[in-house]
């Protein structure tokens, strides 16, 4: 394996929502272009550690985050504003959730919030980024119609090319096929595929097959700590700690 | 069996039920409306028309009378317009407010308060509105009285606002969470993520909450009559007194003779009234709808 400059190194991460532990002490490396799944059962702290990579764990009444992320180098508290990290590190969610209005108005919406006004500019955006979710040939000829006409497994893509539209360097995935059919689910699976070799990608999954599938490494995650990471293919053949083991082999969880 | 029957049975009946209460609904208006029309159209047989909408004088005792009520309708409509203008901009930024920014208590507060001045009967405002905002604007303004159109839209103003801020509000907290995070988890900042995304989520609503607001303003009588000064001229500031369709119909219902001219007059006037807020509810309803699709 070739060894590539971090994205995100993550030093000593804790996170605590009132009195309530989520996340204990977290150290860990994602290199860029990485795709780097992550397993764990409910409550195993998988989505808070997406969320702060984000920091929209910041919007959750009463957390507490302590420990150091950097991006790139740079500490994402105290050398970046929000704003522009959460342009850099895009989120996709569980369930799609389009804005209610137009297809191509929700793939240009980060833009626009940008300040972005040529047209030229927001229409090449628009086709590149809907090219890259795989949409684009479902509905170019519909651009103006309402997002919500479209089906789920189309409104999740959407919501991918809305992100890739801002030109992130990661693309957080939190569970982004719970809600989808095997077929829509397969077709985002490949999208992701493709997709790491322009962005980094972090996949938080239920579904311990998929991380299987499209990982590069896997952590698992049980009660607030980490208890494993590994190159995926390792993880699933030759587990190093009992739990992990026990969990992907569908003992409990 | 026999409970199953009994459940179907209750079935039917609850079906029924509500079947006959909507259909009561609409029968009432209807019922309202021809009622209006009985009383109202004979007056037609005498007077035209185009006298009685586009006529520049309301003489309903001279001698003969004189029944157009074009002056009346200005004097709603600018009375109206005046309110709309102060309450709409006001009631949807405190919506606003209440909803997104307001933190807990200041929140509860708020809308305790606004429920409040709901509850808040029109002739009351309509006292504080000749008392003290009469002759304020009469000194501000430096004119004869301050019984004006102007003293009515602020008054009317007041009682607009709860309408078009509680019905405002809930449209905005009914905005799905996620659509908030959505725009936050894109970089959006806490202003862009209000202006641009839950306000454009919750416009039919406040579309809504400011049609019934205004329907509010239209049918308001009490509080008007005591403070525009009840003059039937046509207007031409907002500064002059002014006399609304409802003023009229509840100042003269009483001194008119039952079926003679005037009481005829008064029941048209009902019915430009009652025309006048069926468009409203349509224009709304057609925003509505079109928003929707």
């Amino acid at each position: 394996m070739v060894t590539r400059a971090a994205k995100f190194s993550i030093q000593g991460l804790h996170v605590h929502y009132g009195s309530l532990c989520a996340l204990r002490d977290l150290n860990l490396e994602i290199a860029a272009h990485e795709l780097f799944t992550v397993i764990g059962p409910a409550n195993s702290g998988k989505s808070t550690f997406l969320n702060s990579l984000n920091r929209l764990i910041d919007l959750e009444a009463h957390s507490r985050v302590s420990g150091g992320i950097r991006l790139d180098g740079i500490d994402i508290r105290a050398g970046l504003e929000v704003e522009a990290l959460r342009r850099k590190v895009g989120i996709v969610f569980a369930l799609p959730l389009p804005l209610p209005i137009s297809i191509y108005e929700n793939v240009v919406y980060g833009l626009r919030m940008q300040g972005v006004r040529d047209a030229k500019a927001l229409d090449a955006a628009v086709e590149r980024s809907l090219r890259e979710s795989y949409l684009w040939e479902e509905v170019k000829d519909r651009l103006r119609t309402p997002a919500m006409n479209l089906s789920g497994g189309q409104q999740q893509r959407l919501c991918m090319a809305r992100i890739l539209a801002g030109q992130p360097d990661v693309l957080l995935f939190d569970e982004p096929t719970s809600g989808l059919d095997p077929i829509s689910t397969a077709r985002i699976e490949e999208t992701l595929l493709v997709l790491k070799e322009k962005y980094t990608i972090v996949l938080v999954t239920n579904n311990v097959a998929q991380a299987a599938r499209v990982g590069d490494r896997t952590a698992f995650f049980l009660m607030g700590e980490m208890v494993e990471v590994s190159a995926t293919s390792t993880m699933f053949t030759t587990p190093a700690d009992s739990r992990t083991s026990d969990y992907i082999t569908g003992k409990f969880g | 069996m026999a409970s199953k029957r009994l459940r179907k049975l209750k079935e039917w009946w609850i079906e029924k039920a509500i079947l006959l209460s909507g259909i009561f609904s609409v029968v009432f208006v209807a019922l309202i409306f021809l009622f209006l029309l009985r009383e109202g159209l004979s007056l037609f047989r005498g007077e035209s028309v185009f006298d009685f909408l586009l006529g520049k004088s309301w003489y309903p005792i001279s001698d003969p009378p004189r029944f157009g009520i074009l002056p009346l309708i200005l004097g709603s409509l600018l009375v109206t317009l005046g309110a709309a203008a102060i309450s709409v901009p006001i009631s949807l930024a405190a919506a606003l407010f209440i909803a997104e920014i307001a933190p807990g208590r200041l929140k509860e507060g708020l809308k305790a308060g606004i429920e409040l001045l709901a509850a808040i009967p029109s002739v009351v405002i309509g006292f504080i509105g000749m008392i003290t905002l009469g002759p304020w604007i009469k000194n501000l303004f430096n004119i004869p009285t301050g019984l004006t159109a102007l003293t009515g839209s602020v008054t009317l103003a007041f009682m607009a606002m709860p309408t078009i801020v509680s019905i405002a509000e809930d449209a905005i907290t009914a905005v799905p969470r996620q659509y908030r995070e959505a725009a936050i988890a894109m970089g959006a900042t806490k202003w862009q993520t209000t202006w641009r995304i839950v306000a454009r989520a919750a416009r039919p609503g406040m579309v809504a909450a400011v049609m019934l607001g205004i329907g509010r303003v239209i049918g308001e009588t009490m509080a008007v009559m005591m403070v525009t000064g009840n003059a039937a001229i046509i207007p031409h500031s907002i500064l002059q007194p002014v006399r609304t369709l409802t003023a009229t119909i509840a100042a003269e219902m009483g001194e008119s003779v039952q079926g003679g001219a005037h009481y005829a007059a008064l029941f048209a006037i009902g019915i430009v009234l009652f025309i006048i807020t069926f468009l409203i509810n349509g224009v709304a309803d057609l925003y509505l709808h079109r928003s929707r699709r």
